[in-house]
């Protein structure tokens, strides 16, 4: 089969609703999503805590959460793989090979570039923001929080920077999820297992897919948006 | 609104109906029994189990999730209780899962066979040889391309049991690759590379369309490549589900079982032939 045909086949079965297909874009969508979901407030929490207070180990945690951005997938697959195993901490709710499992992994790597990026926005921020807030008679949290509000484009930024390199990593969804069929199988696992099969027409039909739904996604998050930043 | 507001309901607004569409879009899972089988690549890869657990899962009431790995993982996954049954090649290393206390119930299901495909003009002269180590050896001194999985998968364990028997150690040397990836994956890579290489009948026979490499030697009794299901042992991992993988070592090595086993004919030859006693 030749990539052009793959590649319209693939679109069919979209169009069709073809369940097998739809199912591997529900558990890439899912995960992504509660990943999503579980790591933001805790890394934009770190950034306004990193950004407003300074305190002994502060630069020494910034340096540390700019470097994690590098941590490859499989490591963090890795980690996740030991504390999540039967006798591991947190062996006794057998998230291993589940969507939890995997909601898991993908919410530590998103962690660190939503952490990173919501940083150095608050860093680049006008800091007129915070002294004018400051005296128009805000407090210390009042006038961080307006900040806050100040840079909240560049958290969705962020947020669409984490989205796109969760939804699409491998290493990670593959050692924690196991490439389960209809469970924990989403779209970077089946493009792999495609590949190891020799179907790689399939693979690259499915890479397609993968471009589309984040276009839709991201298409969605610019309406959300509207007009704003504009400048 | 206190705070600086637009931006902020309008923010959480969405949120909250993209938590209740997710809600709604994806109901939770229905509460079926699970059991979970790593299993080497070779049988989830040439469609066997596609076949034959739909007729398993219509009779116990229950799923089966296939984790896809090579033995040496497998056992692992078994030995750290993370899965409750596995089905695997590597009879030395199985006795010493058995051994270890980690599994029990082992039982023989079926078995292929491993085959030495490569370059048609086979320039290490293996074809018709009878005697794999004899094989073997030709390629090692005609210092020939050959892959090898090198991912401690059964079929590396007796590629490597076999250099061992022969005296010679590959590792390192330029014509010996260790590729450390799949069966399928190591087809690929020899075909482009024109390399030697050992696989088993079944991963071959469904990538025969794809590659160049025609068999070039088989036969030798070394080559049976036996297949053994283990339950993992229940006094180790009391939360392992050990009922659901007895049932299942029943049902494949039962009469139905053995059938929809041999009754499997992708292209319509066998890949893998039932010996359950």
């Amino acid at each position: 089969m030749s990539l052009s045909e793959a590649a319209l086949q693939a679109l069919h079965m979209l169009l069709e609703g073809d369940p097998a297909l739809w199912g591997i874009i529900h558990v890439s969508l899912r995960v992504c999503f509660f990943a999503m979901v579980l790591a933001t407030p805790p890394a934009v929490a770190l950034a306004f805590l990193l950004a407003n207070f300074s305190f002994p180990g502060r630069r020494v945690l910034v340096v540390l959460v700019q470097t994690l951005q590098a941590l490859p997938t499989v490591v963090i697959g890795l980690i996740v793989y030991f504390i999540l195993t039967r006798n591991g901490p947190l062996g006794a709710h057998e998230l291993l090979f589940t969507q939890g499992g995997m909601i898991v992994g993908e919410a530590m790597l998103a962690f660190p570039i939503l952490a990173a990026m919501t940083l150095s926005a608050l860093q680049g921020a006008d800091s007129r923001v915070t002294e004018t807030a400051r005296t128009l008679g805000a407090g210390r949290l009042r006038a961080a929080w307006t900040l806050m509000m100040e840079v909240r484009f560049a958290v969705m930024a962020a947020i669409v920077t984490g989205f796109a390199r969760v939804i699409s990593e491998v290493g990670c969804a593959m050692m924690i999820g196991g490439n389960i069929a209809g469970v924990t199988r989403n779209i970077t696992t089946a493009i792999a297992l495609e590949t190891s099969k020799g179907e790689f027409a399939q693979g690259i039909a499915l890479g397609i897919v993968l471009v589309a739904v984040a276009l839709v996604t991201n298409a969605g998050m610019a309406l959300l948006q509207g007009k704003g930043g504009l400048k | 609104m206190i705070f600086d507001g637009v931006g902020m309901t309008h923010f959480s607004r969405f949120l909250l109906a993209g938590l209740f569409a997710l809600a709604l879009a994806f109901p939770a899972q229905a509460a079926e029994k699970v059991i979970r089988l790593a299993t080497t690549t070779s049988t989830a890869a040439s469609g066997l189990l596609d076949a034959i657990l739909p007729k398993f899962e219509a009779v116990c009431a229950c799923k089966v999730h296939v984790i896809a790995v090579g033995t040496g993982k497998a056992l692992k996954l078994g030995e750290d209780g993370n899965v409750d049954v596995v089905l695997v090649h590597a009879r030395a290393a199985e006795d010493a899962f058995v051994a270890a206390g980690h599994g029990i119930d082992r039982r023989d299901v079926m078995y292929n066979d491993f085959v030495l495909i490569g370059p048609a003009n086979d320039p290490a002269k293996i074809r018709d040889e009878k005697d794999v180590l004899a094989a073997m050896k030709k390629i090692a001194d005609a210092r020939q391309k050959f892959v090898s999985r090198g991912d401690e998968s059964g079929t590396d364990l007796m590629e490597k049991s076999w250099w061992r028997a022969l005296g010679i150690n590959p590792a390192g040397q330029l014509w010996y690759n260790a590729a450390g990836q799949g069966m399928g994956e190591v087809l690929m890579m020899a075909n482009e590379m024109r390399a030697y290489t050992l696989t088993d009948r079944g991963t071959y026979l469904s990538f025969k369309d794809k590659i160049a490499l025609p068999i070039l030697m088989q036969g030798d009794a070394r080559m049976f490549n036996p297949y053994g299901i283990i339950a993992v042992n229940p006094k180790k991992y009391p939360d392992a589900n050990y009922a659901g993988a007895t049932e299942l070592i029943r049902w494949i090595t039962s009469d139905a079982g053995q059938k929809a086993i041999a009754d499997f004919k992708p292209g319509g030859e066998p890949l893998f032939f039932p010996s359950a006693k």
